[in-house]
């Protein structure tokens, strides 16, 4: 059996990275690795993961510098003898090992204005083209790993930006209420300033890394950006028209 | 004396899945002070695992289908060990549940003229499963999830409950811990409704996440509830085989529902060998005939390769035992060459994906490796069909935790719509079994400051035993004694070793501190797990016959006597599980005519 190098980050803020060689079997991917580290060296160390196959992005972590979901990061894309880096999800704070406090999606989630649907036809049913939903669906496959908060600048090395800034993932969140064929609630177009999408400068970094493949920034951010100044610009309030 | 934070309220939901959000969302809706409480992370719960749809007799593709035609099916599949009226109830009110979700968000794949899709699956006579791609299970959890983020319902994520307390036989609350601190969390409750999921983490070989250790289930016996049917549980037919590493992880019924076919080392497709005499009716013989159904239902009958999952998931079990395998173990599901590129993409991403990712096998031009896992169990807590109330006043169960929907076998896309019909009707019963108590019901001090010992029990003793090593002997045992084919010889070693490991349990050694510790945490969901691994292989042992996803090969039938009874399982002073033979309730006649119709 093919033995891992790790050096995976170990305690509190205060912490330090750990090294461990843990032997594994073929085809396994480093969420693998980690359980085994868990069940003989480390019983104690503090993970998240639930599904183990790409559906419902628990386990986001930082492997070799790149944000990656775990689960589906296999052992044979290392260079055989290469240490493995393991760190925790830099945009949150650190509870413990690679466990963060992302408590700070759940707030924001709150305040994402709630669909309100038209009326359903007379025979009790919406109608919608699969056309008119495509885009939507898009936006509906993120499983919420936050591996784009994880990568997006404004947050990842700014703690105050967050106050003002709801991130590239509820960035399609809104976009999802916005465009969704039956929503009739004014809120949801009205596109609060306060979600700060102006922060965003559109380098896509957080586009590379979805693992579902969603288009965040050419898909939902840019045309959001384009109601944005739509609404607020404040030329078009003095002389009015719109596009 | 435990120390513990205290909280008050009318209703709460252990479990944040699909059972545990609608029913969150009912209770609160009906205006009880409502609490969620999971043990992960909001919408990571299991429901984000499923895949091909949920089952709604909306009859949008071949109106000719109603609930009467969905509760014929479930029945069927079930081999009538269900609770009819269960069966009755989830077959009316699927599809209102179903175009709820619509309203609050949900994006379901369309028909031309812009009406919700429904597929086909496996022992469902008309296609009716509403689904998005091959990630329902994401699109409903996320829809119920954003909506009960709106109702203002309080969740408590990643706080494990470990222990119901009752004041006389009512349940008065849920005590637990916080994952991430380790500290003690008192719910004090009126009504209390578990939508915990299953057991599969007692297997080695399942789709099953490591939450599903059996909690509820076991709350409930230890607050004195009522288990039924525990040796009901279902291997699905397709989970992946290899690598190793991936064993299990599921492959949606959908691959055969889109026109995927299976094949054993010589290439044939062997489900034709497998057709029983109860479905032989309505079941294609010819392989061209099986082709031709899945555009002309009318004329031509369906797919063996879409029998119930307990049918397939045997047939594959004995192609592999017979020497007909595919290379690691498993047969050959193939629909690379029955579909195009393009076609399987849309409609199987996640299956592409998976298989490309995990597997290097691209399902446009290969066959995928396919073989049984363990997925779901049908026996669970025993409920009131109505009100989806426990043997205990004032607890609750919906989804997986709850017994009878589906009998000895759970049809696919029938879980999901059990989720939505269940849940609500368990937070809808529980608020209102909340509202009629005047005052908060007791809970004991006594009773709260020995279950915290038990918990934090492993930190202070000497203990030399490793609860992962236990775990996995646990999954090895039950895998080769208790799975998809029993005999009593296999049962009665299984008991041994159940045994043997309840001993060694005793001794689990725990490291490290209370903060955010696996090791702790499964030491303590091995309790859950040993006494429903006791459970499951007393009630296969009690089950002398073969039902659905229970099969006994010295007992190769189903013996008719054996459809009316249930398996019950109570907890003994002892810690021991007991199982008793009890007749359940017969169907009345205007619903027993609907299979002599045909």
């Amino acid at each position: 059996m093919p033995t891992a190098h790790l050096r995976v980050w170990r305690g509190e803020d205060d912490g330090d990275y750990y090294e461990y060689d843990v032997e594994y079997g073929e085809g396994m991917v480093v969420l693998d690795v980690v359980h085994l580290l868990q069940a003989h060296q480390a019983p104690d160390f503090a993970v998240r993961w639930n599904c183990k196959a790409g559906k419902c992005g628990s386990c986001s972590a930082e492997v070799n510098g790149q944000p990656r979901l775990m689960c589906m990061t296999r052992m044979n894309t290392f260079i055989p003898g290469e240490t493995i880096t393991i760190a925790p999800l830099k945009t949150y704070p650190l509870i413990r090992d690679l466990v963060t406090d992302v408590s700070y999606n759940y707030e924001i989630a709150q305040t994402i204005p709630e669909l309100k649907p038209r009326p359903r036809e007379a025979d009790g049913t919406h109608r919608m083209g699969q056309v008119d939903i495509d885009r939507g669906q898009e936006f509906r496959k993120c499983i919420e790993c936050f591996l784009c908060m994880d990568v997006c600048h404004v947050i990842r090395d700014h703690e105050e930006n967050k106050r003002e800034f709801a991130g590239p993932r509820f960035f399609i969140s809104l976009a999802n209420v916005a465009m969704h064929p039956l929503d009739t609630n004014p809120q949801s177009a009205l596109l609060d300033p306060a979600f700060g999408l102006s922060y965003c400068n559109i380098t896509k970094c957080c586009t590379e890394v979805c693992p579902e493949g969603i288009h965040i920034t050419d898909n939902g951010i840019i045309p959001m950006k384009e109601r944005s100044i739509d609404r607020w610009d404040p030329l078009r309030k003095i002389f009015g028209g719109s596009r | 004396m435990a120390e513990y934070e205290s909280h008050d309220y009318d209703v709460v939901v252990i479990g944040a899945g699909g059972a545990g959000l609608r029913a969150a969302i009912e209770a609160s809706a009906r205006g009880a002070r409502t609490a969620l409480v999971c043990k992960s992370l909001l919408g990571k719960a299991h429901t984000v695992m499923a895949e091909g749809g949920v089952a709604a007799a909306l009859g949008n593709v071949y109106p000719e289908d109603n609930w009467q035609v969905h509760f014929r099916d479930t029945m069927r599949g079930g081999k009538f060990l269900n609770n009819w009226r269960m069966a009755q109830i989830h077959a009316q009110e699927a599809p209102e549940r179903v175009l709820e979700l619509e309203e609050w968000g949900a994006l379901f794949d369309r028909t031309p003229d812009g009406r919700i899709l429904q597929r086909d699956f496996g022992g469902h006579r008309y296609a009716r499963l509403a689904h998005v791609g091959d990630r329902t299970g994401l699109e409903i959890i996320r829809t119920l999830q954003q909506h009960a983020v709106h109702r203002g319902i309080d969740v408590f994520m990643e706080c494990t409950i470990t222990k119901l307390t009752k004041d006389g036989n009512r349940v008065s609350g849920a005590f637990g811990y916080w994952r991430e601190s380790g500290k003690f969390i008192l719910f004090k409750s009126k009504a209390v409704v578990l939508a915990t999921g299953g057991i599969g983490k007692m297997y080695s070989i399942t789709s099953n996440s490591w939450e599903y250790t059996g909690d509820g289930q076991s709350l409930a016996a230890r607050a004195g509830a009522d288990l039924i049917d525990m040796e009901c549980i279902q291997f699905h037919p397709t989970g992946m085989v290899w690598p190793l590493s991936v064993r299990g992880i599921l492959v949606t019924e959908g691959v055969r529902g889109d026109g995927g076919t299976l094949r054993n080392s010589t290439g044939k497709r062997f489900m034709f060998d497998y057709i029983p005499p109860m479905f032989a009716k309505e079941t294609a013989d010819t392989e061209e005939e099986a082709d031709r159904w899945y555009t002309d239902k009318v004329n031509a009958r369906r797919t063996p390769d879409l029998l119930p999952r307990d049918e397939v998931a045997r047939a594959i079990h004995y192609e592999v035992k017979n020497g007909r395998g595919s290379p690691h173990g498993g047969v050959l599901l193939d629909i690379a060459t029955r579909r195009d590129e393009d076609y399987i993409k849309r409609r199987l991403p996640s299956m592409y994906h998976q298989f490309k990712q995990l597997a290097d096998v691209d399902i446009t031009k290969e066959p995928m490796e396919v073989g049984p896992t363990c997925h779901y169990i049908m026996g669970g807590v025993r409920v009131e069909a109505d009100s989806a109330q426990t043997t205990v006043p004032g607890l609750f169960a919906a989804g997986e935790a709850a017994a009878g929907l589906h009998g000895s076998n759970r049809l696919g896309g029938n879980s999901l719509s059990d989720l939505l019909v269940f849940g609500k009707r368990a937070g809808e019963h529980a608020a209102a079994y909340a509202a009629g108590l005047a005052a908060q019901p007791a809970v004991s001090e006594e009773e709260i400051d020995l279950e915290a010992r038990e918990v934090l029990g492993g930190f202070d003793s000497q203990g030399t035993e490793n609860p992962y090593t236990i775990q996995r002997e646990l999954q090895d045992s039950m895998q080769a004694l208790v799975g998809i084919i029993r005999v009593e010889e296999d049962l009665q070693q299984a008991l041994v070793k159940i045994a043997e490991l309840k001993e060694r349990s005793r001794n689990v050694g725990v490291e490290g501190n209370r903060q955010y510790n696996p090791g702790w945490h499964l030491a303590i969901d091995l309790r859950s797990m040993l006494m429903l691994a006791e459970a499951t292989t007393k009630s296969a042992l009690e089950r002398k016959e073969s039902r659905g996803g229970h099969t006994r090969d010295d007992y190769p039938t189903a013996v008719k006597e054996w459809e009316s009874r249930n398996v019950v399982s109570r907890l003994q002073a002892d810690g021991s599980m007991s199982v008793t033979v009890e007749s359940k309730p017969e169907m009345p006649p205007e619903l027993q005519q609907l299979f002599e119709e045909g």
